[in-house]
């Protein structure tokens, strides 16, 4: 029988976890509903002063990005736990790095990826212009990836802890701070007209992703490891 | 071979069992014994490097499996109390996918044939949330039909099984012995393989 390089077992488990995903759709929409209702909120709350709504539309849209992104990651390994799958994951003659890096590019096109899609329609509820919805839009392309994987440590962490979700948010929000700091910025700076910062901006969020997509999998797997005992 | 020296495991405060050496080797079958709570599963578990033991090695060929990590996993094949499938899916998408965790490329082809040997023909494509208790075992044991793992660790493979089942169990566990593989298992049900001796250990 033929065996599975590094690649394919990636493609493998984020196509099951993608499966799986559009068989159980209501957890998917959950976030995405989520991320609508707490944006569609803030005008109705502020009230329609136009001015005020541009000013902290970035602000609104990434915490609720943040909050959205939150929801759905303790589901991120606890059913692979309570069934056993996990167990095997962790036999599989690859690195459980790997594993857990496909589970969390699951993670985040099921649940971070439609909230990059809807941003600019939410956008325009802020009368945000199109170079500032197009900065958004590129700040949560490369953030909310950084939110999945960040999470996926916390998630680890927590496996198995009754009332883990709480403790999981308290973790991981704290740990997210510089990607809301960064993805607003974007936007301000465009807003501002200031090219330049705009960029930098963006170039840290890059970083930052880059960072995560080699650090993130590995801690995860030592602290599966850790919860499994 | 696998080789276990002087190992100890304790979980909380609780001493399960301490100095505990055995060696199995390519052709042999071996039951772990003991009334519940005795540390059956967390013996098992050890080996399978789920839990870090207190003291003592686990030696796969002469080397401490922590060293040969992803190599020792390669020859192990692990079922445990869960049957590690997902109720959504059905019997051949898990099937093809634990295949896969193991490193087992499978066609639908071959998921099927396997499904069929385990009893399940015309049940393959059903989500397996529809299926009965033992049904799903048998789910879940059809990964003994495939990949080559040397060391089989079986936790109370029997649960929910009927006769015609374990029957099947014992014949795959032969022909598994057959082929010098290797076998360590618990179960509560009597187990016979015709012709191997089974050998026994203790925990108590």
């Amino acid at each position: 029988m033929n065996t599975l390089s590094v690649w394919q077992l990636l493609v493998l488990v984020v196509r099951r976890d993608l499966l799986l995903a559009m068989r159980r759709r209501a957890d998917v929409f959950t976030t995405l509903i989520f991320f609508v209702m707490v944006v569609s909120l803030f005008p109705l709350g502020v009230g329609s002063e136009m001015e005020l709504l541009r000013k902290m539309a970035p602000g609104v849209l990434w915490v609720a990005a943040l909050l959205a992104s939150m929801l759905s990651l303790g589901r991120l390994f606890s059913a692979d736990y309570v069934d056993g799958t996990l167990e095997q994951m962790m036999l599989a003659p690859q690195s459980l790095s790997i594993l857990v890096l496909g589970k969390m590019i699951a993670h985040w096109m099921v649940s971070g990826l439609p909230l990059v899609l809807i941003a600019p329609v939410l956008g325009i509820q802020f009368d945000l212009s199109a170079p500032a919805q197009g900065v958004l839009v590129l700040g949560l392309l490369l953030g909310t990836p950084v939110l999945s994987m960040i999470g996926g440590i916390g998630a680890a962490l927590t496996l198995g802890l009754r009332g883990g979700g709480v403790l999981l948010s308290l973790l991981v929000l704290p740990l997210c701070i510089p990607v809301l700091i960064f993805g607003t910025g974007a936007v301000y700076a465009i807003s501002a007209g200031l090219n330049g910062a705009m960029v930098s901006n963006l170039a840290l969020l890059a970083a930052m992703l880059m960072f995560s997509l080699v650090l993130t999998p590995w801690v995860s797997a030592q602290a599966l490891r850790i919860s499994m005992e | 071979m696998l080789e276990v020296s002087h190992l100890a495991c304790s979980r909380g405060d609780h001493r399960l069992f301490s100095d505990l050496s055995f060696v199995l080797e390519s052709g042999q079958i071996m039951q772990v014994q003991g009334e519940n709570g005795s540390g059956k599963t967390s013996l098992l578990r050890t080996l399978c490097g789920f839990l870090s033991p207190e003291s003592g090695k686990i030696l796969w060929d002469g080397t401490d499996m922590r060293e040969l990590a992803e190599d020792y996993f390669a020859n192990l094949l692990y079922l445990g109390h869960h049957n590690a499938i997902k109720d959504e899916l059905s019997g051949v998408e898990n099937l093809r996918i634990s295949a896969g965790l193991a490193g087992i490329a499978l066609d639908d082809k071959q998921a099927i044939a396997a499904l069929r040997r385990m009893g399940l023909k015309g049940r393959e494509r059903l989500p397996t949330k529809v299926l009965s208790q033992g049904q799903r075992r048998r789910v879940a044991l059809a990964r003994l039909l495939l990949g080559e793992a040397k060391l089989w660790v079986l936790d109370e493979p029997l649960a929910a099984l009927d006769v015609g089942a374990v029957e099947l169990v014992q014949t795959l566990i032969a022909e598994h012995l057959a082929r010098q593989g290797m076998v360590i298992f618990t179960t509560h049900q009597p187990l016979e393989i015709a012709g191997m001796e089974m050998r026994r250990l203790s925990l108590s």
